[in-house]
């Protein structure tokens, strides 16, 4: 780099571009929109977990002030409206198809959540709305709800024609194999694990804002969306049909997502098509316990984990039985979450030759349950992790040692897993050393015994991870059932005057793009940051993407730019090598300049530029004018990051409370763009996971009613609830992409649940307690203390 | 929000002469109860009658003890050398609602008339023995409290302060519910003279209540060993997603010794 100047390119900790119009309250949300004579729709959401619709009287309703019209599931069947639908069908074991029931977008005659959509009320006013919305008078037929994900299959069937509420039963792994290592096992661990239901509480509530013009037929739908064209794609080709060339999907500013916002949902479907039905624009926007009974939940498994040991205490074989409550319908990608992103997770870090994994995916009368932050690999991670402990403990061995035991070496690479994945390159055992000495392990014993002084109970826990992210090569998506292509696209524009617009099919909802895919134009071409301009979100603008989601913006989109840009550069080295009278070969191209090899001869990029528009120097014979180039790429690979957290807590066994004394990790994420980024993404992945882990649960009762629907009940981790956390990072490089970058935005959360839940059991076992469900709350620990205590007296 | 009718009451005569003709008005205090009820749709009052203007925010000092407006902001108690001075222990329950935000607008007239069994006043106003003075008359603790988000109160009868008698030593103990950080159990102990009041808030099902029994043992003897094991009995007392009966039960002995030893 050229001396006196700034590094704004790969590895350097640029301060965010996007913040300023955050910071200022001038960013650009789905409800800051609102389009000329636009109704408000508010939706009449069922009250009850699972009943019949018997009736649906409307009249006082639709009288009401302000009222322009009042939809529902009659009017969708009789338009022909589709439902949203599946982006991943994972083959039941015996070769059938998943179930996939109906999915309509207004109940039809059946609701099956409470939260579930009844009517669509459009007024002058969200307030009339709402008040015409309590003249609706539904009379419903209750069944009882099915809220148990044990008993569902055993329960009467919520779809018609769905046997034991089981949407399907998919295996992989070599159930043979497994069997034959745990007969001939040393030691056998057996572990239940019950993964708990959480709510994304993105802090933007979703919203959609659709508008149709007469004028030249085309839709406009304003959506807080991951991923635009996507909705776009299945909005206009399965529901609603509309041919795409029609239809235009704006993901503007959008404040968090977390999966929840990838999925469509019926609220901006229903808004599509009324906006033409009803010849007016259509807005709405969630309250937060809309959020709660709308937004898509996560996790929600239960399994009984059985690990093989031989008697060097090395893991022979891994089984693990599942069930994973999906919720009352199928979200778009509920199928996959917890078998191809979750199954092929489950040999983690470790040599493991035998695996076997069994899960079914359950329907109960609760909301849909749909990726989260980590999407199936923290539950992998949780219940491998914990397993790890109990196993270690139950073996006499140090955890942090048993794991180095069982840790894939170093020289393995590439390494097949038993479970389908084949994992690149990696390094494990650096992360779990460097994270044991940033926590002083071997002093830990020294410091329980500190805090046992003062009535305190310390713990220690580690968790040692892998995930698989950079989604993902299109054909092993389509090979195991997944109905979408994982491509991602980039366009290099580049402008006369030399500044730059990257339109990227991915979308930018907190993760800091409009930053950090900047610097890899400033890294590659030498421009100043401020004249890279990053453009997603728009339909209109960008080529097809698939969006953001899975840790892939990076790995896949990245990469997809920086293939653009290294055309841009092949191009530009033609057009160089004309206009110096140079031979191709003889053109280098570095920091921003195109120079003669071994001269002072040279044209700088912004030359180059002008060049291409005003092509009077130009080699037409061999080049079209213009600089912009487009790539369209597919990964080769998932990619793998991994690392070691290590959580350190306090419990105060008078009351149960879990206070969080130290954290620290060390994660390789490959490459870093911007480490500063990756540390705030690592902060709030392990802040996530914090969350479910101590503070975090969607409770159900009996009757199917979300007991945690607001604030009030529902326990969100806050900043006093951390220390500080000391983040580190070493690098082996992804070696199947341009910028060896492997992607961090889940590790965090997928991480952290399990560091947390063995450092709670870490102190608790002096008192015998063994194991304890997340989330730990000051209860359910005050409880086990007793429960402990009592069954000692005994 | 359904719309209403905003009035703005001159002074406590007043606020009772517009709430009279109104068909079904509510007093607005401070609003941190009142405002998120009326945007979820949970209330549908005629007319706000507000008594920020009608002159009920002083607090002064009365010898044995000390007269704080109803319409005095939690913040205000909070920062009062005179309450710092007379009852720190009050001046710490104030400083603990809510967040700022809330300590900015809410008062201890609205908290006591709502009566919401997980607010930190009504164990003060128990422990303390105090008085709620209205236009009408004066309310003992013992005769104001009458159940779940119930008072003594009369159709249209306004809190106009608040008198609390100044113990020899007092200290106030929360431990609060992780999400919404209203007291899941709070304990006021307040030592006089004649004895000692233990009031517990958060945990019973009628509301604030006496645990006697640990009144009894700090008698005789006020310190947290006289209370080493000690604790109210479950019953009666509320359950929920993140306390059983019996979790609260066990709190409440486990704050009442920390609001022993705070005492010193």
């Amino acid at each position: 780099m050229p001396e006196g100047t700034v590094n704004q390119g790969i590895g350097a900790s640029v301060r965010r571009k996007e913040d300023k119009r955050f910071l200022i309250g001038k960013g650009n949300y789905t409800d800051d929109i609102n389009r000329a004579g636009q109704l408000h729709v508010y939706f009449l959401r069922s009250p009850v977990a699972f009943a019949d619709i018997v009736s649906i009287d409307k009249q006082k309703a639709e009288k009401a002030s302000g009222v322009a019209a009042i939809l529902t599931g009659e009017d969708v069947a009789a338009d022909g409206l589709g439902g949203p639908i599946c982006g991943w069908a994972p083959t039941n074991k015996d070769g059938s198809a998943p179930s996939e029931p109906p999915h309509p977008i207004l109940a039809n005659g059946r609701v099956r959540y409470v939260g579930d959509h009844v009517a669509a009320v459009f007024a002058e006013t969200l307030e009339q709305a709402m008040s015409a919305a309590e003249l609706i008078d539904v009379t419903y037929s209750e069944m009882p709800a099915i809220t148990d994900l044990k008993s569902a299959m055993d329960s009467p069937q919520i779809h018609d024609g769905m046997e034991n509420n089981t949407y399907f039963d998919w295996e992989l792994g070599d159930e043979a194999a497994t069997n034959d290592a745990f007969d001939k096992a040393a030691t056998i661990v057996n572990v239940d694990i019950r993964n708990n239901r959480v709510i994304p509480n993105a802090m933007e509530p979703r919203a959609a804002v659709a508008d149709y013009d007469t004028g030249d037929g085309r839709y406009t739908l304003f959506t807080t969306s991951q991923n635009p064209q996507l909705t776009r794609l299945v909005i206009g080709a399965f529901m609603l049909n509309i041919p795409e060339s029609k239809f235009r999907v704006v993901a503007p500013d959008v404040g968090g997502g977390f999966g929840s916002k990838i999925y469509v949902y019926p609220e901006e479907a229903v808004c599509v098509w009324a906006s033409k039905k009803l010849g007016r624009a259509v807005k709405w926007t969630a309250d937060r316990t809309q959020a709660f009974l709308g937004d898509a939940h996560g996790r929600d498994h239960i399994s009984a984990v059985k690990l093989a040991l031989d008697k060097n205490n090395r893991i022979t074989g891994l089984r693990v039985d599942t069930l994973a409550n999906l919720g009352a319908y199928l979200s778009a990608f509920a199928m996959v979450t917890p078998t191809y992103l979750h199954g092929t997770l489950l040999s983690g870090v470790y040599d493991i030759p035998a695996i076997y994994t069994n899960v079914k995916g359950i329907c109960t009368n609760t909301v849909n349950v749909d990726a989260y932050r980590g999407a199936g690999r923290p539950e992998a991670t949780y219940l491998l992790e914990r397993t790890m402990d109990v196993a270690a403990k139950q073996v006499g061995m140090d955890p942090a040692e048993f794991r180095r035991l069982n840790f894939i070496p170093k020289d393995a690479f590439p390494y097949q897993t038993a479970v389908a994945l084949q994992y690149d390159v990696g390094d494990y055992e650096p992360l779990l050393d460097r994270a044991m000495a940033m926590i002083d392990y071997k002093n830990f014993e020294k410091r329980r015994a500190a805090s046992a002084k003062n009535g305190k109970c310390r713990g220690i826990g580690i968790s040692t991870y892998i995930e698989a992210c950079g989604i993902a090569p299109s054909a092993v998506v389509g090979a195991l059932g997944g109905r979408v292509g994982l491509y991602e696209s980039a366009v290099v524009r580049v402008d006369p005057t030399g500044t730059i617009s990257v339109l990227t099919g991915t979308h930018s909802h907190g993760q800091g793009h409009d930053t950090t895919f900047a610097q890899l134009v400033c890294d590659k071409l030498g421009v100043d940051i401020e004249a890279v301009e990053i453009v997603h979100g728009d339909s209109d603008r960008t080529a097809f993407g698939m969006g953001t989601y899975g840790s892939r913006s990076l790995a896949v989109g990245g990469t997809a730019i920086s293939k653009a840009l290294d055309k841009v550069i092949a191009k530009g080295k033609i057009i160089a090598a004309h206009m110096l009278e140079a031979a191709d070969a003889d053109i280098e191209f570095k920091d921003g300049k195109f120079t003669v090899t071994g001269t002072d001869r040279e044209k700088s990029f912004g030359e180059i530029a002008l060049s291409a528009y005003v092509p009077h120097n130009f080699p037409h014979d061999r080049l079209e004018p213009g600089l912009e180039e487009t790539s369209f790429y597919d990964p080769l690979n998932f990619t793998y990051p991994s690392g070691t957290h290590i959580a350190e807590v306090e419990i105060d066994p008078a009351t149960g409370v879990v206070e969080l004394v130290d954290w620290v990790c060390c994660d390789d994420f490959g490459n870093l763009i911007n480490p500063m980024v990756v540390e705030g993404q690592v902060h709030g992945g392990i802040a996530q996971g914090v969350g479910q882990a101590l503070y975090e649960e969607a409770a159900y009762n009996d009757n199917g009613q979300l007991l945690s629907a607001s604030y009030m009940d529902y326990c969100m981790p806050r900043a006093d609830h951390f220390p500080s956390m000391k983040v580190e990072n070493l690098v082996t490089a992804c070696t199947h992409n341009d910028l060896g970058v492997k992607g961090c935005g889940e590790a965090g959360a997928i991480a952290s649940p399990p560091a947390v839940i063995n450092a709670v059991v870490d102190a608790l076992s002096p008192l015998g307690v063994t194991d304890i469900t997340m989330p730990a709350t000051p209860q359910k620990v005050w409880q086990a203390i007793q429960s402990a205590q009592t069954k000692a007296a005994e | 929000m359904y719309s209403t009718k905003y009035v703005k009451a001159k002074d406590i005569d007043d606020a009772a002469t517009i709430m009279a003709s109104a068909e079904d008005g509510k007093f607005l205090a401070g609003g941190m109860t009142l405002i998120p009820t009326l945007k979820q749709r949970l209330a549908n009052p005629d007319c706000l009658v507000d008594l920020s203007a009608c002159g009920l925010s002083a607090i002064d000092d009365d010898d044995n003890a000390i007269r704080i407006g109803a319409m005095t902001r939690h913040v205000d108690v909070a920062e009062s050398a005179l309450v710092q001075k007379a009852i720190p222990a009050v001046a710490d329950l104030a400083g603990h609602i809510g967040d700022r935000q809330v300590r900015n607008c809410g008062t201890i007239g609205g908290s006591l008339a709502n009566n919401d069994p997980a607010a930190c006043y009504p164990a003060a106003l128990l422990a303390l023995g105090g008085t709620v003075h209205t236009q009408n008359r004066s309310i003992t603790a013992e005769d104001y409290f009458d159940g779940m988000f119930e008072t003594t109160l009369e159709e249209g009868e306004i809190i106009r302060e608040v008198s609390l008698p100044k113990p020899e030593k007092a200290a106030y103990v929360k431990f609060p519910n992780p999400a919404s950080r209203y007291a899941m159990v709070g304990v006021f102990v307040a030592k006089f003279a004649d004895g000692v009041r233990v009031a517990v808030t958060g945990a019973g099902e009628d509301g604030v209540f006496r645990a006697s029994n640990l009144e009894a043992a700090l008698d005789a003897n006020f310190s947290a060993d006289a209370i080493a094991d000690g604790t109210v009995s479950a019953d009666g007392l509320m359950s929920d997603i993140h306390a059983s009966a019996e979790y609260r039960a066990h709190l409440i002995g486990e704050m009442t010794r920390r609001a022993v030893t705070a005492c010193g």
